[in-house]
């Protein structure tokens, strides 16, 4: 129960809707702990306890219907605290909503940052910013299969299903980074499909936005360029998209700002040079099953290739 | 009650029947009578003779040994399960073998393991506790078993040949759709349901008719064991529950074979109404493993506190309730789908509420071990165990109908804890209990009482240490299904210690086989009631001879062996040349008229089989179900053919006459 795991855990509230949650949990666990303790006390009374003789059946008649009523009325208790607590967890004032078009693919997640002006949207993919304070609105759906949102620091789960769109409110009142993964089972890679939120400032947040919402910068050297057309002539656009080139596909995550995150392969490997590479030339030895497929780069043009994708903050 | 009535009936003229003739009925003429019994219901000798087994006792154990060995098996990968995820980043399993094996485990424990099992104690216990000789439809019976068979052995079969299902028991399209996974193995898991489900409906049907129509006079409805009510309900509730995930399995079978799009959003189709089907079944389906468990817990808790169950009308209506309210609650799975809020209201207050039969019958439990003295033989101990075991997995089942507080633990370890607790504590522990009370019934011998307690303790211990701690892994983060994590999760402990758990439960599973083997050949003679319990199935010989009963028991009491009098009637008047049985009125339970039962018959066999290659062959073509019904026909003309009227066959049984001599006395109504 340590810190260790406290960044993916329904009982480190980061924002309101897990704290409700949470003050449920704690009310359920100790009405339960109330009642395990009492019925085992009887049971247990039951066999161990030495009495002269039988309890009477009119003393066990009442004493049955005072449990039922004790039951019911518990029960009616815990009632009330759930739809409280689903009312307190649904309203959410919808003034000044950052919103986010949030897809599942198999196995990664595809975000699209909504913005009134065309130009204002962006795509990233797996790692989540958001203002502290600020609620969020994320529409979820899916290409493929059902996946499921859920990153319990901070709400609840919500199932993206094909064919349907839904809305799910959160807001983040604590700024850290807030882990959450798939919940729901979509094949062979449901293990590896992670999902990072950065809860930062106001500052930061805008820092970031503005960022990710410019097409890639021009490669600021000889390498990086020429790095880029190794990308261009490969197999990479089939799949990806680097905004401000030729390369716009879908099928894969939007690679425009890929050196600005953490990981790779939906949480799956530290984004470093080392690793980068890896996943380049062989996706299936850290995830198997994963859409991307294996690559064959030569040595120096590899290094160039991955010059070019660091560059891209 | 008329039947017990010891005036003389009046001869109001009728032609006299064949039934009551004295001369080999009665308990006086008993010794030639039982040989001839023994002769006409005993099966057919030789492997043929295997195969034309209709016997529900025969049956009812070949039930419970498979299921057993599916249950085995089925430990094994989970055992396989908790070595993978001892630690982050591990390389037992890769992701393919692991989804296979999460699949085939839940998909067995369920369907090949918890329903069954319970059913086949039903079919072997019913017809004993309302004292018939044999269970209803026996050759239905024995189909009913061929087909639970094979589709057994083709699961696991499909699972060796590396194309087991991968797609999770609960196979939500579109990911086991033809576009997300090609090959065969949602097709296996499919015809797997179909295969499991109409085994389940046949055996229910069968229970059902045993129940309300075989029972010995006596046995009015508010007489029945609560084993037998608890079998009754629950059979009702496989009638209401297994057509809607035999439709939709079905459905899905023709998304990938033929082409529909029922599931398929992009055509239309609605992959949530696969969700409404599943569950509509599925959460029914915790019931129907659960309230045949309750039925072992109020026999054994009666008899080992010496006393009758407290409060049986509140126990039945609780069954019967539980019943109703059972396919109130199948959406409070599908709360992460995103429902309204009045919705959400609706099935919480519905999911909470059935808690309320739940606890009723809990408290009764306890206050008739509180009205009597408590004994603490091995399968009380059980039951003990599964007061305080299951306890824990309905607390965290009322937190579950929370629908917030279910958004946060919904699909992750927590709820593995949680139906672990209300599955292994609601049925494997009642059904261990069952098997050490009635073993004595089934085999004639005791299991040893030491090995019994090291495997109660070592059970319990284990099972708590492996499923204690998910609780906690499920709240920090941890989702079901997955087959590794990363270090900096913190999830390693807690998973290292439910592996050992898993291993000590491994070694109590172990012990329980020793105790079983070593008692078949070396426990103590048990006699014909070694417990002093109450009901009509320790009335007879351990175990019971082909008939049963020599003459059925009539009863006068719920508890009969406790409440009888010493002249209590038996049912006499049935031939023992034929296999005559008594039919009884529903309410009364007053003889309605004799007909005969089926010999042995091969054909429900080759009935079996014919549909087997049908359901399999229908995995790989359509066509399977047209040529598949060729010989289908044929074994079911087998299985049907008319034989030619005798002078057996269903007779009206005379009620104007006495019916129930005294022991030793001639009956005066039937001759004329």
């Amino acid at each position: 129960m340590g810190d260790a795991s406290s960044f993916q855990s329904a009982l480190a509230a980061a924002g309101p809707q897990a704290a409700h949650i949470e003050r449920l949990w704690w009310l359920m666990f100790w009405v339960a702990s109330g009642v395990f303790t009492i019925v085992t006390a009887f049971v247990l009374g039951a066999v161990f306890l030495k009495r002269r003789e039988p309890i009477r059946d009119d003393a066990l008649r009442v004493g049955v219907t005072l449990g039922i009523a004790a039951t019911v009325l518990t029960l009616f208790v815990l009632l009330v605290a759930s739809v409280w607590t689903g009312r307190a967890v649904a309203s959410l004032g919808a003034e000044s909503a950052v919103t986010i078009n949030l897809t599942g693919r198999q196995w990664w997640w595809d975000a699209e940052y909504v913005d009134s002006a065309p130009s204002g949207r962006f795509h990233t993919a797996n790692e989540l910013h958001i203002p502290v304070g600020r609620p969020i609105v994320l529409n979820v759906t899916s290409h493929d299969v059902i996946h499921s949102f859920w990153v319990p620091n901070l709400h609840g789960k919500r199932d993206l299903i094909p064919g349907y769109t839904s809305s799910i409110w959160l807001q983040a009142d604590t700024p850290g980074v807030y882990h959450g993964q798939c919940a729901e089972f979509c094949g062979l890679e449901h293990a590896r499909m992670l999902l990072r939120v950065t809860a930062e400032s106001a500052a930061e947040y805008e820092n970031w936005r503005s960022n990710q919402v410019r097409a890639a910068a021009e490669p600021p050297g000889d390498a990086e360029r020429r790095g880029r057309d190794v990308f261009l002539h490969a197999t990479c656009t089939q799949c990806h998209t680097i905004r401000g080139t030729i390369a716009g596909a879908t099928m894969g995550p939007d690679l425009t700002h890929v050196a600005s995150r953490g990981t790779l392969g939906a949480g799956t490997l530290p984004n470093t040079r080392g690793h980068l590479a890896g996943w380049v030339l062989d996706a299936q030895s850290a995830k198997p099953g994963s859409q991307m497929p294996p690559n064959s780069v030569a040595g120096g043009d590899l290094q160039m290739l991955l010059a070019y994708l660091e560059s891209l903050k | 009650m008329s039947l017990l009535d010891r005036t003389p009936a009046q001869a109001e003229g009728e032609r006299p029947e064949p039934p009551l003739d004295a001369s080999h009925a009665l308990p006086s003429a008993s010794e030639a009578s039982a040989e001839r019994l023994e002769r006409v219901w005993a099966e057919k000798p030789g492997f043929v003779g295997w195969l034309s087994v209709v016997n529900h006792r025969s049956i009812g154990l070949r039930y419970i040994v498979t299921a057993f060995v599916f249950f085995l098996i089925t430990g094994v990968m989970a055992a396989l399960m908790r070595i993978q995820l001892a630690r982050p980043e591990n390389n037992f399993l890769g992701p393919d073998a692991y989804n296979q094996i999460f699949t085939t485990h839940g998909t067995a424990m369920m369907f090949l393991f918890a329903v069954p099992v319970m059913e086949a104690f039903g079919i072997y216990l019913v017809p004993l506790m309302v004292g018939a000789r044999n269970i209803a439809f026996p050759r239905l019976n024995a189909f009913s078993y061929w087909m639970f068979l094979f589709g057994g052995i083709f699961l696991f079969t499909m699972f060796a040949l590396n194309t087991g299902p991968d797609v999770g028991w609960f196979a939500y399209p579109p990911l086991s759709g033809p576009a997300y996974t090609p090959g065969k193995r949602a097709d296996v898991w499919a015809q797997l349901i179909t295969f499991s489900e109409l085994a389940a409906l046949a055996v229910s049907v069968e229970i059902i008719v045993t129940a309300f129509k075989l029972r010995t006079p006596g046995m009015s409805l508010d007489r029945i064991p609560l084993f037998v009510w608890a079998q009754v309900v629950t059979a009702f509730m496989v009638l209401v529950a297994m057509p809607a995930v035999m439709f939709a399995s079905t459905a899905l079978i023709l998304d990938r074979l033929v082409g529909t799009h029922f599931f398929n959003p992009a055509e239309g189709g609605d992959p949530l109404l696969w969700q409404h089907l599943f569950w509509f079944f599925g959460h029914p389906e915790v019931y129907i493993i659960f309230l045949p468990a309750t039925g072992i817990v109020s026999t054994i808790v009666s008899t080992f506190s010496r006393r009758p169950a407290f409060g049986y009308i509140a126990l039945v209506l609780a069954l019967v309730s539980t019943g109703f309210m059972g396919f109130g609650l199948w959406v409070h799975h599908m709360f992460a789908t995103g429902l309204p809020q009045l919705g959400e209201s609706f099935f919480t207050a519905a999911s909470i509420m059935i808690a309320i039969p739940a606890g009723l019958q809990f408290f009764c439990w306890i206050a008739t071990m509180w009205g009597g003295r408590v004994e603490l033989k091995i399968p009380m101990l059980w039951v003990l165990g599964f007061l305080v075991v299951f306890l824990i997995g309905g607390l965290t089942g009322v937190m579950l109908a929370a629908v917030p507080l279910d958004l946060q633990v919904h699909d992750t370890f927590f709820v593995v804890a949680h139906f672990h607790y209300v599955l292994i504590g609601g049925a494997l522990f009642p059904l261990f209990g069952a098997v050490y009370y009635w073993f004595p019934k089934m085999t004639g011998r005791m299991l040893c009482e030491r090995l019994g307690v090291w495997n109660f303790w070592l059970f319990t211990i284990g099972f708590n240490l492996t499923f204690f701690p998910m609780h906690i892994l499920g709240l920090h983060g941890m989702p079901r299904r997955i087959y590794t994590y990363q270090a900096d999760t913190g999830w390693g402990d807690l998973n290292m210690l439910a592996t050992a758990g898993a291993m000590v439960i491994g070694l109590s599973v172990v012990v329980f086989l020793v105790n079983v083997v070593t008692s078949l050949r070396a426990g103590a003679l048990a006699g014909d009631n070694p417990w002093n319990a109450s009901t009509l199935e320790w009335a007879t010989s351990s175990p019971p001879p082909n008939s049963n009963f020599i003459n059925a028991p009539t009863v006068s009491g719920r508890d009969p062996l406790w409440e009888n009098p010493p002249d209590q009637p038996v049912v006499v008047g049935l031939r023992d040349d034929v296999r005559d049985v008594l039919v009884t009125y529903l309410l009364d339970a007053e003889p309605d008229h004799r007909t005969e039962f089926p010999e042995p018959s091969i054909w429900p066999f080759f009935s079996a089989l014919a549909t087997t290659g049908l359901f399999i062959g229908s995995i790989f073509t359509p066509w399977a179900v047209v040529i598949g019904a060729v010989p289908l026909f044929v074994a079911l003309t087998g299985w049907f053919w008319p034989k030619k009227p005798g002078e057996t066959g269903t007779q009206r049984w005379p009620i104007r006459h006495r019916t129930l001599p005294l022991p030793g006395e001639a009956p005066t109504g039937g001759t004329a």
